[in-house]
């Protein structure tokens, strides 16, 4: 499985899957994609450099714990549900801003808080069960 | 600021005051009491105000909208019921603040502690003026909880936890039986609030579900009351520190049973049953009550007992439907608040300055402690029903009730006196017997309480004292509305401190002197008894700890049956119903799908993605060890998610691509750490079940698919969506739009899950390489066999 083409690519790989997810998680609202499928998409790469540098690696790489990031997007899925209640209107009514930067109208919601909430949840907890298999598995 | 909205203030009051008191308890020590009590003073001082206009008839209603979709709202009713209630636990709560002040001073976690009891007292508050059912329930369950806390503040020992777990589960499990009781009653009436019962509450009494509503209530109401045959968790809670002792049995928690009868009496009361079931529970409990408080010899343990006698007591009044019962409820529940308020205090001053609470080697006090002996006088004075005390005025209402002459009054008055006069001698043996008597020594130098143990006693003493003495102005403004409150319609308390020649008189005087008999032989009665109850040997409180075992027994022998831990059981267990569901009941009603339609001109690459999918199926069967079975499951996987691409789903086939492959990766993990051999060994005769087995889900799903596709298709949802979905969600994505915005709700809930989930798998990955590293299995039968050991 460590053949040196893959450790090599493996990083390049990862890093591209990572944005990718990302640029899946934004145009999900109006294009296939979303925090759901983002999450996905960024726990395979988390995968493929474990598979590629080891765990340890990965968890130096990502910082935080799995679950504390799962913890942080649960966290910020309800709050994005809470700010229509400050609104005063119904618990998890989306919530639009249209802030122009640099000229640009950047479209920003709690919708999008939302979603970025579920991204970090899918990442944290399905990434921590895959680390800590990949870490128990190679050794 | 208008009176609502200070009400509604005042309602959380308690919880601020408890959110603030650990840090003003760190920076001001004991004396934090003066300013923490300023909380439940403001709260009195607030509600007095309301006693005028509630005295000429008033009845204030107020509050918010919580849940207007299912009628529930937060609102409060206040008349001369809850508002006795809600000064009673103002006040007495400010006092035993103060007195908290004194006796834990020092105490490394009395912030902690003032933080509980000021959380008790906003639960108690809340529950007495609730008017909305919910909310009722809601504080209801607040006070176990937060007596919970209390009961086991000194968690270190483990008779405190005990006590703490045991007055949980005995009325939190009431709690439920009322929560049940309720929701009923809610059905039958479609009404939420308590304020519009009474316009219902003759149809009530002749519905059929009248008795189940009666008995949920009743059980809700007689645990919290700690009626017999649920009394025992409540002298098990003098583990509690005694200013918690004090406050729970004069003013809350245990009254709230009593708060609830007396609320329902107008709704539920008068029926037979209802005369039937609380005399006789109430009776049983006064006269249990007070001969098992005679046995003891512990000052908190005998003014525990007399509680429940008490309790009994109100209960039996309240039940009773005769003249006077009710006034007399109300006469009394005031008299006894303050009296038993006093009393704890003053046997915790006792304990506080000697260091003993045994009532037989304790004597002599009354140089040392004058003030507390003069208090507890006052007290005694009022529990025993003597002149010229409150208590008095409620005696003679008591037996101005019971003294007709037919046969019921008759028993229930040779009872009632039987139990008041074992209170008298144990009022009186509190009272009297460690302070009278030659001095003996003490582990601590005895010596007067200070200021903060003793002005609550004080004050709650002269209080019964007053209003006896004006007991005209009392009658006027809190015990005639709480009884007109009682009864659902007006009543006047008349009686005073002026003795009136007749039958309550003779029965009043019949229950002293037999009370000074009983005090006399306080010692030979207390051996009888102990003599009884020993032959008894089982009780109550044993039957709960057998009661728990049991239920931890079953659900241990239950769990091991249905939980052996055999991942393939569990499996074909969940297989085999899914066959039986797919087939058993489409077989049964005759409902298999027509035989499908296949277009003839299928494109080709449509049926190449077919083939690659039946392909696929028939590797991950023909694989030769389990690593390529896994591989070869994701090539069926990614040609359905082809198949999701090619009739328009991107975002499923999306999902189902990044799904196949995360699941072969994790699928080829879990393999590898389970060490299993590369290839499936075994003979041809295990294999064959399962495969019928998946030959038959197979089956079920595909039949069911048909079945479902078969449909005319209902496109309403879907033109909803598509038509709101950029409109109203500014999104184009209309699957990304149901998912985060029309039911975003569900998406929080499901990612929830996805987190516990996630920690669950996390864990049992490491308890599993954990246990396996030091080598001895987790069983639940090993767990439970070092409980067992433990007991």
């Amino acid at each position: 499985m460590r053949s040196v083409i893959f450790r090599t690519v493996a990083p390049f790989l990862t890093g591209l899957m990572v944005l990718f997810s990302i640029f899946v998680l934004l145009r999900g609202h109006n294009a296939p994609g979303g925090g759901f499928i983002g999450g996905l998409i960024a726990v395979s790469a988390l995968a493929i450099y474990g598979i590629a540098h080891g765990v340890e690696t990965v968890r130096r790489a990502i910082f935080f714990h799995p679950m504390a990031i799962a913890g942080a997007g649960l966290f910020a899925a309800t709050i994005a549900g809470l700010v229509s209640l400050v609104a005063r209107v119904p618990f998890m009514t989306g919530l639009w801003i249209y802030p122009s930067v640099l000229g640009t109208e950047i479209p920003l919601s709690t919708v999008m808080l939302f979603d970025t909430g579920v991204y970090l949840v899918v990442i944290g907890a399905i990434g921590s069960v895959a680390l800590s298999l990949e870490e128990r598995g190679g050794s | 600021m208008d009176a609502a909205a200070l009400t509604f203030l005042a309602l959380g009051l308690p919880f601020v005051a408890a959110a603030f008191a650990p840090a003003l308890t760190r920076v001001l020590g004991h004396n934090a009491a003066w300013i923490l009590a300023l909380a439940p003073f403001a709260i009195f001082v607030h509600f007095a105000g309301f006693v005028a206009e509630i005295a000429k008839g008033e009845i204030i209603t107020g509050g918010y909208a919580w849940i207007p979709s299912f009628n529930v709202s937060f609102s409060w009713l206040i008349d001369g019921l809850s508002l006795t209630f809600v000064l009673l636990i103002s006040g007495i709560g400010a006092l035993i603040v103060l007195y908290s002040g004194g006796y834990l001073k020092g105490h490394p976690q009395q912030g902690r502690f003032f933080s509980f009891i000021l959380m008790f007292m906003g639960s108690m508050q809340g529950l007495v003026v609730s008017d909305s059912f919910l909310m009722l329930f809601v504080f209801w369950e607040l006070t176990s909880i937060t007596s919970f806390l209390l009961i086991g503040f000194d968690h270190g020992r483990e008779a405190a936890r005990r006590a703490a777990l045991q007055a949980l589960v005995v009325t939190g499990g009431g709690g439920l039986m009322l929560l049940a009781g309720l929701l009923i009653l809610w059905n039958i009436s479609g009404i939420t609030q308590f304020s519009l019962l009474p316009a219902f509450g003759g149809e009530l009494k002749e519905s059929p579900f009248y008795l189940a509503v009666l008995l949920l209530v009743l059980g809700g109401a007689f645990t919290k009351s700690a009626q017999f045959p649920f009394h025992f968790w409540l002298p098990n809670a003098m583990e509690a520190p005694t200013p918690v002792s004090a406050y729970l049995h004069s003013a809350t928690m245990v009254k709230a049973g009593v708060y609830l009868l007396m609320r329902l009496n107008p709704v539920l009361g008068g029926t037979p049953e209802w005369q039937i079931l609380l005399p006789l529970f109430g009776v049983t409990t006064l006269v249990a009550g007070a001969a098992l408080a005679v046995r003891q010899t512990d000052l908190k343990l005998m003014l525990a007992y007399t509680t429940m006698s008490s309790l009994g007591l109100l209960v039996m009044l309240t039940g009773l439907g005769m003249p006077h019962a009710l006034e007399a409820a109300a006469l009394y529940l005031v008299a006894h608040a303050l009296f038993k308020g006093a009393l704890f205090m003053v046997a915790g001053s006792i304990d506080h300055e000697t260091g003993l609470r045994d009532l037989t080697r304790l004597g002599g006090l009354r140089s040392a402690m004058p003030l507390t002996f003069a208090i507890a006088l006052l007290a005694a004075l009022s529990m025993g029903g003597l002149l010229p005390s409150f208590g008095f005025l409620a005696k003679e209402e008591i037996y101005a009730a019971l003294s007709g002459f037919d046969r019921r009054s008759m028993v229930f008055a040779a009872l009632t006196m039987l139990g008041n006069a074992l209170m008298f001698a144990v009022a009186f043996a509190i009272a009297l017997k460690p302070f009278i008597g030659p001095k003996v020594h003490t582990p601590k130098h005895a010596h007067e309480a200070p200021l903060l143990l003793w002005l609550g006693p004080a004050l709650l003493a002269v209080t019964g004292l007053a209003m006896a003495l004006m007991s005209g102005l009392a009658h006027r403004l809190i015990t005639s509305p709480m009884a007109t409150a009682v009864a659902g319609q007006p009543r006047s308390v008349s009686v005073s401190l002026m003795p009136h020649i007749g039958v309550p008189l003779v029965l009043s005087g019949l229950t002293v002197l037999a009370g000074i008999a009983f005090y006399l032989n306080l010692a030979r009665l207390r051996a009888a008894m102990t003599v009884i109850l020993a032959d008894i040997g089982w009780g109550p409180d044993r039957g709960f700890d057998q009661f728990l075992r049991g239920l931890v027994r079953f659900a241990v022998a239950v769990t091991r049956r249905l939980q052996g831990g055999r991942l393939d059981v569990y499996m074909t267990a969940t297989f085999v119903l899914v066959a039986v569901v797919l087939l058993a009941v489409p077989f049964r009603y005759g409902e298999f799908p027509r035989a499908p339609f296949f277009s003839a001109d299928v494109p080709l690459h449509e049926l190449a993605i077919m083939a690659i999918a039946v392909a696929g199926l028939f590797a991950v069967v023909l694989a030769a060890d389990r690593l390529t079975a896994i591989v070869s499951l994701g090539i069926q996987g990614f040609a359905v998610a082809m198949i999701f691409l090619l009739y328009g789903a991107p975002d499923l086939a999306f999902t189902q691509f990044m799904i196949e492959t995360l699941s072969v990766v994790v699928l080829a993990l879990v393999m590898t750490r389970l060490r299993l051999s590369p290839s499936d060994h075994r003979p041809l005769g295990e294999k064959l079940p399962d495969f019928a087995l998946a030959l038959a889900c197979g089956l079920g799903f595909g039949l069911f698919l048909l079945k479902v596709t078969a449909a005319p298709f209902d496109a309403t949802l879907t033109d909803f969506f598509n038509r709101y979905s950029k409109a109203v969600a500014h999104g184009e994505n209309v699957v990304n739009v149901i998912i985060v915005d029309f039911r975003g709700t569900d998406t929080l809930g499901e990612i929830a899950v996805v987190m516990i989930a996630g920690l669950a798998i996390l864990s049992l990955v490491r308890l599993r390489a954990g246990s396996l590293q030091r080598g001895e299995p987790v069983e639940i039968a090993a767990e439970e066999a070092k409980r067992e050991e433990r007991a």
